[in-house]
């Protein structure tokens, strides 16, 4: 794990004593709202449908155990009683007060944690994989190399008024698990033939009002200049991105708009403007950083055996789990998707259990899922069992992970005060109606998502499945779609028909599910029989 | 019935103009008419409420019910979370919402 040296420390400590005299000011009176909006929402503070919100950053997803408990305490503390995690990899509390909020950042600034540039046109969290360091399929931990974009960006003079908010993802897996071609900049960690570690780059990928999956702009930037690359990338981007219209204002339009090639060749003459500026860091900086990223010390010589006996265990396992590199090993996957719960919440206690439990069993880590999921990713499979009973008691043992109920919501109009419809309901009815085992079991992978409007943060354009929530003259309506996907074989969704009503959505989604249980051949999962048969068996399956 | 909702500044709370102040209750909120530009103006610049702003309403024996779902999903809370709501012990309370 990364720790903060002493001007992390004291860069994010100053941050909270300025905003605390900022708040102190405008609830004295001294600085008016229009003034004050800013601030707070540079510091993730941003005012929703009930209450304030505060948006916390967990950079590429990795928590150690004491800063999963400080976030349990912060929604005991100054929240009630419980967390919301999101498709970013953060967490958001939905009723922080605003007189609260300065003590809530001190407390996550004593554990290395804050909530700067979680909101505004700026370089947000960087993403990454959330079995970086343990699964065998990777060429290197990511997280280094997301670590060291987070330092280059936070703060970063010319980044912190692009034409709209900018998001990076590292990855280093040909398994992609984190959505990478959907992000503004996606970073490929591969090796060359030589066997050097190099970045290949994607640009221009996104989801909102105009979806589109990243280009691959360069096969192989060597290691050494890729922070000089991405700044190129960016500095184009903010040159030429439009900002007369927010709509308009993303790098995929601007991509798309320009076309790869010019834009690339833009980025070519910036990069060797660049490179004769020396601004990469130096690669002693990267291995400064990598060594916080060491292994931890597996143990040898363990047994690869799991008793199996009990079916409930058994079923977990076989869903929630994922191989390891370290032999005797295995990553496991919290479902934040309860039988009929609201996706990605958990409550304090729950949060600080499985704080809790990664210090016991995980080697003191964990994870946030762009999936709303919690990550064990170290245990070794004779604790597993134990791990499992303990969650069980906690309702965290849901066997459900890219099955039907495992779904992706946003906070909708429960929460949002730009959504259009609620999420959150239909999530419940969805998984509830394929709650049972059998039934996940039978229909396998399965990714639905859901959105309440077209800004897409729950992801519906990539959901094997999704749902999009519109405004019909003042009703909610919900639009199914089919065939997206967000890994290495990234798609985005077709919209199958016109909208439904909320219990509607919920039918259409079962009528597509009996279309492909009834076409399915072999092991085929959903998105596989859609994109063999396509869109028009659906269609007369919903529509008839 | 026009009325005006806010923010509180401190909490972040959902509030309604009473006329003479602000309440946490839909039910107290009065019909403005052509003024909602005018007490918001005047509230704003008193710092109590932040980000308000003018909404249609009708107002029966159950009380006031804005026009618009989201608003009353403002003035009743999550219709998800029926314990954080502003009447958590009515469970039929939700269909008011919808
Ligand atoms: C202020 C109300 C909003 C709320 C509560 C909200 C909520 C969320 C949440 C929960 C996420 C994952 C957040 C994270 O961890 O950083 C997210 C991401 C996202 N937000 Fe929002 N959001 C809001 C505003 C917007 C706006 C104004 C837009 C666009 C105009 C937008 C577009 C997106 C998109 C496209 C994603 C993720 C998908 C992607 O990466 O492209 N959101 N938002
Ligand atoms: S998709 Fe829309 S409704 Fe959902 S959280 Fe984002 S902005 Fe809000």
């Amino acid at each position: 794990m990364y720790k903060y040296d002493e001007y992390d420390q004291q860069m994010v400590d100053t941050r909270v004593a300025e905003f605390r005299d900022q708040v102190r000011r405008r609830l004295a009176g001294e600085l008016t709202e229009d003034q004050f909006k800013p601030l707070r929402l540079q510091n993730g503070l941003y005012l929703q449908l009930h209450a304030y919100m505060l948006r916390v950053a967990v950079p590429y997803g990795t928590m150690n155990s004491a800063q999963m408990k400080v976030l349990g305490d912060i929604a005991d503390k100054y929240d009630r009683g419980y967390g919301h995690f999101t498709t970013r990899t953060n967490i958001q509390y939905n009723w922080i007060k605003l007189e609260d909020t300065p003590d809530a950042l001190a407390d996550l600034a004593k554990v290395e944690m804050h909530a700067i540039q979680t909101s505004g046109n700026c370089i947000r969290n960087i993403s990454s994989d959330q079995y970086a360091g343990a699964s065998a399929d990777e060429v290197v931990d990511p997280r280094p190399y997301a670590e060291l974009l987070r330092q280059w960006s936070s703060f970063h003079p010319e980044f912190l008024v692009l034409p709209r908010k900018f998001k990076i993802a590292v990855i280093a897996s040909e398994i992609d698990r984190a959505a990478m071609r959907l992000h503004d900049i996606g970073i490929n960690l591969v090796r060359n033939e030589a066997g050097e570690v190099g970045a290949e780059f994607y640009v221009g990928g996104g989801m909102g009002r105009t979806p589109f999956v990243a280009k691959k702009i360069k096969d192989f930037v060597p290691i050494d200049q890729m922070v000089t690359y991405a700044e190129a990338c960016v500095r184009v981007y903010n040159r030429y991105g439009r900002r007369d219209n927010k709509y308009k204002a993303r790098i995929k339009i601007l991509v798309h708009e320009l076309g790869l090639e010019a834009y690339s060749k833009e980025v070519d003459a910036e990069f060797a403007h660049l490179l004769s500026q020396p601004i990469e860091p130096p690669l002693a900086e990267l291995e400064r950083i990598q060594a916080m990223f060491f292994d931890p010390a597996f143990e040898t010589g363990l047994s690869d055996e799991l008793d199996l006996s009990d079916p409930d265990f058994r079923l977990w396992v076989e869903r929630n789990t994922y191989a390891h590199k370290a032999p005797g090993y295995v990553i496991a996957n919290v479902s934040l998707k309860p039988i009929g719960g609201i996706p990605g919440d958990a409550t304090s206690d729950q949060i600080r259990l499985m704080a809790d439990l990664a210090k016991d069993y995980s080697f003191d880590e964990l994870r946030v899922t762009h999936a709303q999921n919690i990550v064990f990713p170290h245990v070794k499979k004779s604790d597993l069992y134990a791990l499992w009973q303990k969650l069980e008691k906690a309702d965290l043992s849901t066997p459900n992970l890219d099955t039907v109920g495992d779904i992706i919501a946003c906070p909708g109009l429960d929460y949002c005060s730009l959504a259009n419809a609620r999420s959150i309901p239909v999530a419940q009815k969805i998984s509830e109606r394929f709650g049972s085992a059998e039934r996940q079991a039978e229909i396998g992978e399965l990714k639905l998502k859901i959105s309440g409007c077209i800004n897409a943060c729950g992801h519906h354009h990539a959901g094997h499945i999704g749902i999009l929530g519109v405004d019909k003259k003042g009703k909610e309506n919900y639009q199914l779609l089919l065939g997206g996907s967000e890994g290495a074989d990234t798609s985005l969704a077709k919209i199958t028909g016109p909208g439904f009503d909320e219990d509607g959505v919920v039918d259409a989604t079962e009528k597509a599910i009996d279309v492909y249980l009834a076409n399915k051949q072999g092991d085929e999962r959903f998105l596989d029989t859609y994109r063999r048969i396509g869109m028009a068996p659906f269609k007369e399956a919903i529509y008839g | 019935m026009k009325i005006v909702t806010a923010n509180d500044l401190k909490s972040g709370a959902v509030i309604w103009w009473t006329g003479v102040g602000w309440s946490l209750d839909v039910n107290e909120a009065a019909d403005v008419g052509d003024d909602g530009a005018k007490v918001i103006a005047r509230e704003e610049g008193a710092q109590n409420a932040v980000s308000a702003y003018v909404i249609d309403a009708e107002k029966d024996e159950q009380g006031v019910r804005p026009a618009h779902i989201k608003e009353r999903i403002r003035a009743f809370g999550p219709t998800v979370r029926l314990d954080l709501t502003v009447k958590p012990a009515d469970a039929n309370a939700v269909n008011w919402v919808i």
